[in-house]
């Protein structure tokens, strides 16, 4: 029998609730296997074994019982260390939250606990989220599973990494403008950036607040569905949380794509797309449309547009969300400040790592007098122009699809010197985020050198269920299985 | 669109609450002027008569009932700060000794 840590959470929650298996030796299986390979890895930034184990157990007694349990029962999950726990710390992989314990539990993470998950710990990102390989962690490295030399993507880059290498089952990080999906391709997994408003954001520390996202990260297509039952809905205490009916996302998987429409943006397949991604992407083309999908060129014109403007709008909002830690309420304090004056200053340019001080001094220099039209109010206009180009795509297609990334995993340091190079590695995600559209990353194979490549469907706000329909239908279909990498 | 200098480096460190050494301000100079150049190419585009974007999804204002719910216990939401009393998070003095404005 092939172990635990090797099955879907789907697989899991039936075996824990049908009785074949207790929670417990589920939770033992995913545990080992922290200890066989996370210190290759670096996934982890803690885990939680004892509470794990506790959680388990509770889950084991309310089966004994003969109580219902939840969507997740059993089934274990980790979370980026920016979603809020009360449980253990809530550092972003920063120094000036470090050893930071969170006075509540985020929206997602009470859903998490209500419906039985047991959660094995927090893993690593980029600090605060900003970065796109987690070589901005001030905690630790992480690798990608299937190439230690190389980078797992970012800023889920531990969620994408622990998915990857089977020690968890289902983890959940979050999508500013791509941090989801790209690190998802690097790895070999599938990852989901709901539409904005799907999912609360109360509790998860905020970077880009009307960019921001929760989501999963998964081994597949069902796995998402089932962690979005779970995570979505309306919440009082995010009112940007979207007020729409209870939704089942598995409702749709398993239907026919016969007549759907899927639009390839003749703007994504350009010469900067890498020659193997490309002919990955264009085989998965094919797998669909031998399922009855139609095939049709759109246009987004205004695509070569989205890095500038996220580069403004996301690091403006960070320069706004980030002032709150000034060393009073929470996180690191300077010790050796006369005054408070002294104590903000030292306290931000010692507890910020280079990437954030960057974007806070971007972010604060587009805001400043004088610069405000030209940048802010530029780039929010022209965030207009981007959602009118899916406004209008969308009229011709139900689906568009484009690679996620322009390339697989790169080494290591390869980028971390030149910081708008490391931003242009988001060029094919961070449309979404502006238009507030859902995007899902898939595996479509593996470069020649063994690398995971991944490809991005993107669908209209608030239609993950057909999302998810045509995703599950590529994946069915689709002759693709990377399995678990060796470690 | 204009063009980085060290001292508007210095300006904008000052508003960020950031202290940056003089190696620190040459390569943000350099970056952000790089970073900014890029992105002059929003100037290509007419923008005249769009309308700016300040929402992912058209919201109205969101009303509740204006009711009294249980908040965050004290000692949970003085349990992260550096220093604190029984009541209150606790700074470094505002003004300091020698009379000067902080």
């Amino acid at each position: 029998m092939s172990n635990w840590f090797e099955k879907s959470a789907f697989e899991i929650r039936e075996a824990v609730a049908g009785g074949t298996v207790t929670a417990r030796e589920v939770a033992t299986s995913f545990l080992d296997r922290i200890d066989a390979v996370d210190e290759k890895v670096g996934a982890y930034t803690q885990v939680w074994h004892d509470e794990a184990l506790a959680q388990a157990d509770a889950v084991d007694a309310k089966i004994a019982a003969g109580k219902l349990v939840g969507a997740l029962a059993g089934v274990p999950i980790s979370l980026k260390e920016l979603i809020c726990t009360q449980s253990g710390e809530t550092t972003c992989s920063s120094k000036i939250l470090a050893g930071f314990q969170s006075p509540y539990d985020a929206t997602v993470t009470q859903k998490l606990l209500a419906d039985d998950a047991v959660v094995l710990g927090k893993v690593n990102m980029d600090e605060f989220a900003m970065g796109s390989s987690t070589e901005n962690s001030a905690v630790q490295k992480t690798s990608n599973p299937w190439d230690l030399s190389r980078v797992p993507g970012g800023s889920s880059g531990g969620s994408a990494a622990s998915v990857a290498s089977a020690t968890s089952a289902i983890s959940f990080g979050s999508d500013t403008g791509g941090s989801i999906r790209q690190p998802a391709a690097f790895c070999g997994c599938v990852g989901l950036k709901p539409t904005y408003g799907r999912v609360s954001r109360y509790g998860l520390v905020a970077f880009a607040s009307s960019l921001d996202q929760i989501g999963p990260l998964t081994r597949d297509v069902r796995d998402a569905a089932l962690a979005m039952n779970v995570i979505s809905g309306k919440d009082p205490r995010d009112a940007t949380s979207a007020d729409l009916p209870a939704e089942d996302f598995t409702k749709k998987l398993g239907d026919s794509i016969a007549g759907l429409k899927i639009g390839l943006p003749k703007e994504y397949f350009v010469d900067a797309l890498g020659s193997e991604v490309r002919a990955l992407v264009e085989k998965a083309t094919k797998v669909l449309e031998d399922q009855g999908a139609e095939i049709v060129e759109v246009s987004l014109p205004h695509t070569e547009y989205a890095v500038s403007v996220y580069y403004i709008v996301a690091p403006a909002e960070a320069s706004a969300n980030l002032a709150r830690f000034d060393g009073v309420r929470y996180g690191f304090r300077h010790p050796d400040a006369k005054n408070v004056s002294e104590m903000y200053v030292k306290t931000k340019s010692e507890g910020f790592g280079e990437e954030v001080q960057r974007r806070i001094m971007l972010g604060t220099y587009v805001l400043s007098s004088g610069y405000y039209d030209a940048y802010y109010l530029k780039a929010q206009k022209v965030r207009t122009l981007i959602t009118q180009d899916f406004d209008e795509a969308f009229k011709a297609c139900d689906i568009i699809l484009t690679p996620t990334t322009p390339s697989t995993a790169f080494t290591m340091g390869e980028k971390s010197n030149d910081p708008l190079e490391m931003y242009l590695n988001d060029i094919f995600t961070i449309s979404a985020n502006l238009a507030g559209i859902p995007g899902i990353s898939l595996p479509c194979g593996t470069s020649a050198s063994g690398l995971p490549v991944g490809f991005q469907l993107l669908s209209k706000a608030f239609d993950e269920a057909t999302l998810l329909q045509t995703a599950h239908c590529y994946e069915q279909h689709a002759d693709v299985n990377l399995g678990i990498p060796n470690l | 669109m204009s063009t980085i200098s060290r001292s508007d480096v210095a300006y904008v460190a000052g508003l960020a609450q950031l202290d940056m050494d003089e190696a620190a301000t040459e390569r943000l100079v350099a970056e952000m002027n790089s970073i900014l150049d890029y992105m002059a190419k929003l100037n290509e585009l007419d923008t005249e008569s769009v309308e700016p974007m300040m929402h992912a999804m058209a919201l109205t204002n969101v009303f509740r009932e204006d009711e009294v719910t249980p908040s965050l216990p004290r000692e949970l939401a003085l349990r992260g700060a550096p220093t604190h009393d029984d009541e209150y998070f606790t700074v470094p003095k505002i003004l300091d000794a020698e009379g000067g404005g902080a």
